[in-house]
């Protein structure tokens, strides 16, 4: 299997825009293909209207383009009903709603969520304010000394019995891939609710929600080649039912009056509000358009990216690299001995080499490893190797002008 | 009480020797046009001859909020002539030497005399300003904040 990356890039009217940029920071937004920029194009020039409300039938053809494209999510991702499919702003503001509403009703005081060290701050910080709120107990498993997930404690963990189980699918930092299919079948063992935030580990592999077994599953559109300010909620749908709404308002509601105001159905009670109806549509058409390309060649384009990257750093006594090399997603987290990553990150943007520098929202990840920051390359299906040498070279330049 | 005062005095001479020869030396060099290379390099060796800071003064109320990376500032005034010295220290190179170029031009002047500088254009180092990263940005306006607040005066905005 063969992977034409000068096809996929063509795809990109960035390239042609930005022709002189090394784009190396994917896990912060990726670029959008012309298929899903002509279909939100689409929409705003042809198909404009507020959905659900049914009055006149450009509503009701913009209403069945917003449903279509949940259909499409369900049907790509596996999902066993339309309603498990719950549309919201990202992962953060999914995680948020899990948070909220699994506070207070399945989680009460003295019961347990389990987190990991490798979190991302919004896996992290929701469950903190309302475990706060609630006398609800956070347990956190601790890494190994090669920063990947101390399954051992996680095992350890689970005998304390928590409610919730939430991790990551991919490091958002390290670009490690956690073994979320193992661990979730030892966190349902458990007893617990599980949850995975896809925000990495989407464009890593799209999920089987049926076969992975997860009960929830979130991640953001614009890290999957989507618009920014969309993401999906997935959950089984008898743990929807129970999910305690985060926002309340107009579409999620069947009655209101002063006295007495009825909650809509699964998938409305969980969308407040006008829903960011053309990013729906341009998430749907990111995922139809990437299940037309080699997803397994794609991988193997990325490991071999990254196998040139590893020989190129090697190379360099002076990188310090905190990602390790096998079951990396395409992130590689490094500094340079005794420099400030916001020094080498400025360094490289002045070779258009656009990486990211500092804590990359994972304090917590960086107190464990011992370190204060990191430089972060994050690779995608549309990198080319002539990207990894003139990273390379940037890198080597960088040295020399530190020194 | 005194020693310590005299210890804190000794510090903001030497620093205020080294901010000197730095404005001789390496200023006029630094604001010539060349390439990002020069430019870089020798913005991030400016502050390498400044005397270093100790734990005692890598401290919290010295720390200035809003910094990608930790940095510090540290002022005393001369009583008897009302100037006001600094000291500067970062973690990245590039905010240490960027803040030492504004250190170097503000050194031990008044409050009246650092009223009439225009304090932000004193930060601009040509060919430099506009790859400021906003993070970069803000830990350079957080510092002219924290001058203008001990030196007490108004930053014009």
């Amino acid at each position: 299997m063969t992977f034409d990356v000068s096809a996929f890039r063509a795809e990109f009217a960035f390239f042609q825009q930005q022709p002189d940029w090394v784009y190396l920071d994917n896990a912060a937004t990726m670029h959008k293909p012309a298929a899903v920029i002509s279909a939100e194009t689409e929409f705003y020039q042809k198909f404009n209207s507020n959905v659900h409300r049914g009055a006149h039938q450009l509503s009701q053809q913009a209403t069945a383009l917003f449903e279509q494209a949940r259909d499409d999510i369900a049907r790509i991702l596996n999902a066993a009903h339309r309603e498990e499919i719950i549309w919201c702003s990202g992962a953060t503001a999914a995680l948020n709603q899990l948070a909220a509403g699994l506070t207070g009703t399945v989680l009460q005081a003295g019961d347990r969520v389990l987190l990991t060290t490798l979190e991302h701050h919004a896996n992290i910080v929701p469950w903190q304010f309302y475990a706060q709120q609630h006398g609800v107990i956070l347990d956190v498993v601790p890494l190994t000394a090669a920063h990947r997930l101390d399954v051992v404690e996680f095992q350890r963990l689970l005998s304390l019995k928590p409610k919730v189980v939430s991790l990551s699918h991919v490091s958002n930092v390290l670009g490690h891939i956690q073994p979320i299919a193992e661990l979730i079948q030892l966190a349902k063992a458990a007893g617990a609710l599980t949850v995975i935030d896809g925000a990495q580990g989407i464009v890593h592999q799209l999920p089987d929600l049926q076969q992975l077994d997860c009960d929830f599953y979130v991640f953001s559109g614009h890290k999957i080649y989507g618009p920014t300010g969309v993401g999906v909620l997935y959950g089984r749908k008898h743990l929807l039912e129970q999910l305690k709404p985060l926002l309340y308002g107009g579409e999620m509601i069947r009655h209101v009056s002063f006295s007495e105001t009825k909650l809509n159905h699964l998938p409305y009670r969980l969308e407040a509000g006008t829903p960011n109806i053309a990013g729906a549509i341009g998430l749907a058409a990111a995922l139809r358009w990437l299940k037309q390309w080699d997803l397994p060649a794609i991988q193997q384009h990325k490991q071999q990216l990254l196998q040139h990257l590893w020989h190129g750093l090697a190379q360099m006594p002076a990188i310090e690299l905190l990602s390790g090399k096998t079951g990396n997603a395409g992130i590689v987290a490094f500094n340079i001995h005794g420099e400030h990553p916001s020094d080498v990150a400025a360094l490289l943007d002045q070779q258009q080499i656009a990486v990211r520098a500092g804590t990359h929202c994972a304090m917590p990840l960086f107190q464990a490893i011992g370190r204060s920051g990191a430089v972060r390359l994050s690779l995608a299906a549309y990198t080319q190797a002539s990207d990894i040498d003139r990273t390379l070279a940037a890198i080597e330049q960088a040295v020399a002008l530190l020194e | 009480m005194s020693e310590i005062n005299h210890q804190i005095s000794d510090f903001f001479y030497q620093t205020a020797q080294a901010l000197s020869l730095i404005e001789q030396q390496q200023l006029p060099l630094l604001l010539q046009p060349t390439d990002w290379q020069t430019r870089y390099r020798s913005l991030m060796q400016l502050g390498k001859t400044l005397p270093a800071f100790s734990a005692l003064q890598q401290v919290e109320q010295n720390l200035i909020a809003g910094c990608d990376s930790q940095a510090w500032l540290l002022h005393q005034q001369e009583s008897s002539s009302g100037r006001h010295f600094w000291a500067f220290d970062s973690e990245a190179r590039l905010i240490k030497g960027t803040v030492t170029v504004l250190l170097c031009q503000i050194n031990g002047k008044t409050s009246a005399e650092l009223s009439a500088l225009p304090l932000r254009q004193l930060l601009t180092i040509p060919g430099l300003q506009q790859n400021l990263s906003p993070s970069r940005q803000n830990g350079l306006l957080a510092v002219l904040h924290k001058v203008a607040l001990l030196a007490d005066i108004d930053l014009i905005t």
